[in-house]
């Protein structure tokens, strides 16, 4: 099981970093903390705003700053690495390796996933619990739905960041690609406000594209806000997007692979 | 005196020189560049579209309408987006001491905190202040102006930059005996800002007066924006305080100079 152990090495690899862990989690509940008032003023006006309430929001906000790294909604991950090494040429070693390189990568970003669930998500949860008095999820079917959408959600975002990094082959250096990218991420996730009080059509475009993937409907799930067929229409959602950009990843590396001399010859 | 002035021009002469050249370096790839620019605006216009929904929802938040929350926001985006173009770079000290490029900069004759400060100036970060300025002017709308507001609203945006500044170095600092913390100098900055976009009602009162005593953010835009609005304390803390922002700013950049010297006497470099 090779992906497997390249899983395993990459969540050694992100583990090594002890402080920055604890730095991290405290900024995120910063902004946890932050969050919460402003929403909970909101809702305190319109109590039913977006089909939630006060408790629904605040959940909201913790899940987010909770899922902030895991679902690496400002880039980063595995696929820096890899823009790195398409702009030094390094690119050319991990394409006559006899492994698929899209694999390689996915497996490694899995792997610092779960390390990123587990350091940074489950500290933010529990100081949400114990500040904010959030919910938990709706059920431990909910709960098991939502481990499911949010493993979509990562292949997701690591499909989007990959395609990103691909830009390097053309534009030599991803950093401004990367960046436009964190941008929609951050605001069409739903982290910058839930997608379900945008206004229409808004709502309704945002909630279609891949980004809501992110975060809105793994939220919706752990909330109790889809149910039932409600459910397996969200992960329907996410695995149609999941499998077109994984394609499309292939077929811009297909490309890439064909058509770009690699930096150094 | 002459020897402090001619020492300052000199250290800001060396910063412009460092800035420039990286302002180059990044011209090396011209497309990242642009996109960089164009992505940067973007992202502070995106925050504040994301207010604007909110109020798309609601009339008012925490009893602020619309163009008193952009006066609020305005002031401390100006405020972060001067200090960070600045010295932002400063929260990559950490990196320099793992790296062992601080080293190297300890032996150049330029301070060493010029050095760490212009190091990878990013002309990007333009299109935060520009964003900032925007909402400023809409949000000045609000705002009844006579010359004794015009002046406090001056020294109100001289004031956020300087107490910002001392944020970025003095949270900096803690990298100095712990290499890895850069997000946690973040909580303070970054998350300073994000604070203090939003009226100090939506907090509780303990927060507030963390906000005002402990961590004086509060002083970026709350105390002297009340004022500019012609608005009492909704806390009933004393209306002075809207004055007094240029002094917590000395208070901030001391505390911040002596964290900086402190922080280089302990460094040990990593190669010892």
């Amino acid at each position: 099981m090779l992906y497997a152990a390249v899983a395993v090495r990459s969540f050694r690899r992100f583990s090594t970093y002890r402080t920055a862990t604890l730095a991290g989690v405290f900024t995120n509940s910063v902004f946890g903390v932050i969050y919460s008032y402003a929403y909970l003023a909101l809702w305190h006006q319109r109590p039913d705003a977006g089909g939630y309430d006060a408790t629904d929001a605040v959940t909201y906000v913790w899940l987010g700053q909770a899922l902030l790294m895991t679902i690496a909604l400002w880039g980063g991950g595995t696929t820096d690495d890899l823009a790195e090494r398409i702009r030094t040429g390094d690119v050319a070693i991990d394409l006559y390796r006899p492994v698929g390189l899209i694999g390689w990568y996915l497996a490694g970003d899995l792997g610092r996933a779960v390390y990123h669930v587990l350091a940074r998500g489950v500290l933010p949860t529990i100081l949400g619990l114990v500040l904010f008095d959030i919910a938990l999820p709706a059920s431990p079917l909910a709960g098991a739905w939502f481990v499911v959408s949010l493993a979509l959600a990562v292949v997701t975002s690591f499909a989007i960041r990959f395609l990103v990094a691909c830009t390097a082959f053309w534009l030599l250096d991803q950093s401004g690609m990367r960046m436009l990218s964190g941008v929609l991420a951050i605001f069409l996730s739903g982290m910058t406000l839930p997608l379900v009080i945008f206004p229409e059509p808004l709502r309704s475009i945002a909630l279609a594209l891949p980004w809501a993937s992110y975060l809105q409907t793994p939220a919706d799930i752990w909330l109790g806000h889809r149910h039932g067929a409600g459910i397996l229409a969200g992960l329907a959602l996410q695995v149609l997007w999941a499998a077109v950009l994984m394609a499309v990843c292939r077929a811009v590396l297909a490309a890439a692979t064909r058509k770009v001399v690699v930096q150094g010859g | 005196m002459a020897e402090v002035t001619a020492a300052v021009r000199g250290a800001c002469q060396e910063y412009v020189w460092i800035a420039a050249m990286w302002v180059r370096s990044a011209l090396a790839y011209p497309w990242s560049f642009w996109i960089l620019v164009v992505g940067s605006a973007l992202i502070t216009l995106l925050d504040f579209v994301g207010l604007g929904l909110m109020f798309h929802t609601i009339p008012h938040l925490g009893g602020f309408g619309l163009r008193e929350v952009a006066l609020l926001y305005g002031a401390s985006g100006i405020g972060i987006g001067v200090a960070d173009l600045v010295i932002g770079s400063v929260e990559q000290v950490g990196l320099h001491v793992r790296t062992g490029t601080l080293d190297a900069m300890l032996t150049r004759p330029v301070p060493l905190l010029v050095q760490v400060c212009a190091d990878r100036f990013a002309v990007r970060r333009l299109g935060r202040i520009s964003q900032a300025l925007v909402v400023f002017a809409y949000g000045a709308g609000s705002v009844d102006w006579t010359l004794a507001k015009v002046g406090l609203a001056l020294v109100m945006v001289v004031s956020a930059c300087l107490i910002f500044f001392s944020f970025f170095v003095a949270f900096s600092c803690i990298q100095f005996w712990t290499v890895d913390s850069t997000e946690f100098a973040n909580a303070f900055t970054y998350g300073g800002n994000t604070m203090t976009q939003y009226p100090m009602t939506i907090f509780p009162r303990e927060v507030l007066k963390g906000l005002t005593f402990l961590i004086p953010v509060a002083f970026v835009n709350w105390y002297p924006c009340l004022f500019l609005l012609g608005r009492p304390d909704p806390f009933g803390l004393p209306g002075w305080f809207a004055f007094v922002s240029p002094v917590v700013a000395g208070l901030t950049l001391t505390v911040a100079g002596l964290a900086w010297t402190s922080g280089v006497r302990h460094y040990t470099s990593t190669g010892s």
